[in-house]
Parts: C-alpha cells; structure tokens; sequence
C-alpha cells in the first residue's frame, strides 16, 4: 500500500489541504479535491490541452504534472479569470467573437492566452497562431478564436 | 488512463537523487524531470515504475552555463529557456530556432532539455542537436561520474548507454566558432507533431568553400547521428545547388529509415533527403 500525501495546493490564491495519492495528476486533484471543476480533462495524455492551467503564471498541462509536484506553487484555473460578475477580457471577447461553440476546450485556451498574453502582450501573428495550435478545438476551426484572443490583446493592452 | 501506483521521492541534492536512484534502480525506479514524456506512457501504462524520484526540486540541476568552450545544460533546464538565446553567437541562435519545433509552447515550459535526450525518442530535436555537435552526456550514480560522447550514448529507438542507476546531470554542447553557419529543417504532418525526418547541419567558410560540414538526420533511423558521406560531400566545395544535392544524394543512400503504419521507408528516405537539401539551404541564405 503506497500512503497518501498531505499536501497544500493553492489555486486561485486560496489554500486547499488534500490528501492524494503520488499517481494523482494535478487535474484531477484540481477537480475532484479541491471542486474546481472549470478544468476539463480530455485526452490525459498532454496532447488535447483541455486541462491546460497556469503554473506560476506558465500555460502546463494539467494532466502531465503529479498533484505532490504542485505544492507551493500558484496555481490558476478559469475560475480565476472573472472578478466577481466582470468577466476577464478574454471571456468576453470569445463571447463576442464567437471563439466557443460546445466550450469543452474553452477553459483550457483561456488559461493557454492568459499566460501568453501576460507574459507577450504584443504577440505576432505568427507567433500567435503557433501558441494557438497548442491545444485541440473541433467545433470553431480557430480562426475565431484567433480574432478573440487578438481582440481581448488589444483591449488588455489598451487598458494598461 | 490513470498511471499506476508508484512511489514517490523529492530528493534536494544531486548526491540525494543519485542515492534514491541506486536503492529504487531494481525495482524500475525511473527519473522525473519535465514529464512529458513519461507521464503519457505511463498514462498509457506502456511504463509502470515502482518509484519516481522527481528531480524538480533538486536546484543545482538548473544550471544553464558557458564553462569555458562548452555551454552546459542541466537536468532541470527546460525547453523555454531556450526561446530567446541563451548565448551569443551562433549556438544560442541555433537553440532558439530548434526549440520553435518541440511539441507546443506549454509542453516546453515543463519539458527539459536533458529529459529528451535521456528518453532517446528517434524524432527529439534535442537528440538530433548532441549528435550533430558531438555533445557529452555527463552520468551521475552512486558511485561515480562518467561522460559519455553522443556517437556511444544514443543505443536505439528510446535506448541510451545511460544505467538504470544513473542520472544525465548535465549535457555539454561545443559554443560554436562566430562564423559558422546551420540551418534545421524538419517535416511534420502538423505543427507539434512528432518529426517524420529532420536535418541539422553547420559548416563554416573558408576563402568560399565549406569547412568543417556537420550533417545529422534525425526521426529517420532509431537514432539520430551525423552522416559521414554526407559531409564528405560538402567539405572543400563551394555551398549551392550542386553541393547540397549531392549531399542530400549522400543522406539518401546512407541511411536505414524507420518503417511505420503511415511511413514507408522510401518515404522517409525521400524526406531524409529533402530536409537534408532545405537545411543546406537556408545555412546558406
């Protein structure tokens, strides 16, 4: 019998006690111990990127880190993203701009372009399509989600 | 899938993770750095260790250095630190154009540098560097060091001359002469994906003919490595068409490609060649 760990993770700047086994990956964690429940899980094998979160401000996937590897560390889901009824500029624009059709990938791309964004406000194109094809959507074809985050890049800008 | 049961050790030195690794070895403890790699096949449960010992936490393995003539990378040096150069001259430059092909932007903010190399997949970009630039592999265990030269360390498909006991601490490639020149080419059926052939290749000038030719294939065998006939072609001629054919003629006729589902082996040697000619190419430009 392997014993389970006491640990703390910290997602969205509140503290979760839980008690996992080491083969607990870091999504399920996120989900089933502390309720977050806005990261989807699609693959889990790192290639769909639904499960992509913010670790100390870099996009990982979520499915590919063990809970016990995320101690200490700040972690940031999409329940993040909103202040209180203010959705985050990102969220608004996918809305506006229809970069969401059954939302199951949305979750994972928001965190994916929050972490892009602040770290590269003024992203290329270029650069922005290649960070984009990092994660799997089947409904949009993506071209409106480029327009989103570019539209959500330029309001996030603007309003600094 | 959910991987299976396997213990878990966060050892904080060097010295620490090498002494787990020793106890842990004979009962398929394996080493975790990025995961990225690891943790999908034990996803899969194509690997089920008894133990992992995580070497995240371990800081004297995210040491990224020029020592001397030599750019040292440790084990927990991840893909992104290589985005922007990390060291002037050509080699940085090199790294940073490489990097832009491994998988996606958040596999390389936890992937590392060493932990492709030790998992030894025959498409890692990372492979295809320490065999183009002769690196050397630096193995720790408990009971001693040892370097090892790229051309003995890659064994096969997923198989390095590593020990079950011992841990790639560090990789250490050549800072390469101001002047050289390299292109890398790789072809994919989609951004990300695993590379069906890619080419790495540098050479320098001198008074208008390529010295030095350095030409490595990877994804196209089980391992990548230099192709000698290749830089036999190139050496003492003129760069161009006629010289980058031949060269690319000299990887078709060397090499033994991989076969798979999806993947003739006439296919990849076609591909060995044209990636070969691309990146002669745009050494050149």
């Amino acid at each position: 019998m392997i014993e389970k760990r006491e640990l703390t993770l910290i997602v969205n700047g509140r503290d979760y006690s839980v008690r996992v086994d080491p083969r607990r990956t870091l999504v399920d964690a996120i989900r089933d111990d502390c309720g977050q429940t806005g990261t989807h899980i699609g693959c889990e094998h790192g290639v769909c990127g639904a499960c992509t979160v913010l670790i100390d401000g870099e996009p990982v996937r979520s499915c590919l880190m063990f809970a016990v590897q995320a101690e200490g560390c700040q972690i940031r889901t999409v329940e993040g993203l909103a202040k209180g009824d203010e959705l985050h500029p990102l969220q608004q624009a996918f809305i506006e701009n229809h970069g969401l059709q059954c939302g199951f990938c949305t979750p994972g791309f928001l965190m994916l372009a929050t972490g892009v964004l602040e770290r590269e406000p003024n992203i290329s194109d270029e650069d922005l399509i290649d960070v984009l094809a990092s994660n799997l959507c089947r409904c949009t074809g993506y071209e409106n989600i480029v327009k989103a985050v570019r539209a959500a890049a330029a309001k996030m800008t603007a309003g600094r | 899938m959910k991987p299976a049961p396997f213990r878990y050790h966060a050892p904080k030195t060097i010295d620490e993770a090498v002494e787990t690794l020793a106890q842990v070895a004979a009962e398929d403890g394996r080493v975790l750095a990025g995961g990225q790699s690891l943790v999908p096949i034990m996803a899969f449960r194509l690997a089920r260790p008894g133990h992992l010992v995580d070497i995240n936490g371990v800081a004297a393995l995210r040491r990224l250095a020029v020592d001397g003539d030599r750019l040292s990378i440790g084990a927990c040096v991840r893909h992104a630190a290589f985005h922007k150069p990390v060291v002037d001259g050509p080699l940085g430059r090199l790294l940073a154009a490489v990097v832009r092909h491994i998988a996606h932007y958040p596999i390389r903010t936890r992937g590392t540098f060493c932990g492709s190399v030790a998992h030894a997949d025959p498409a890692s970009e990372w492979c295809a560097v320490a065999a183009a630039l002769d690196a050397e592999m630096v193995a720790k265990s408990a009971t001693g060091t040892r370097a090892i030269a790229a051309q003995d360390f890659f064994r096969g498909i997923m198989t390095t001359a590593l020990r079950e006991d011992e841990l790639l601490t560090e990789v250490r490639l050549p800072i390469l002469p101001a002047d050289t020149r390299f292109g890398f080419y790789e072809f994919n059926r989609r951004a990300g994906d695993f590379a069906l052939a890619m080419a790495l290749v540098t050479y320098r000038l001198q008074d208008g003919v390529i010295s030095e030719p350095r030409v490595a294939v990877g994804g196209v065998e089980p391992q990548p490595r230099r192709i000698e006939q290749a830089e036999r072609a190139l050496a003492g001629r003129a760069p161009g068409r006629a010289a980058f054919e031949a060269a690319a003629a000299a990887v078709g006729a060397a090499v033994d490609p991989l076969e798979d589902a999806t993947t003739s082996a006439s296919y990849r040697r076609d591909l060995a060649q044209t990636v070969t000619r691309r990146a002669l190419e745009q050494a050149a430009a």
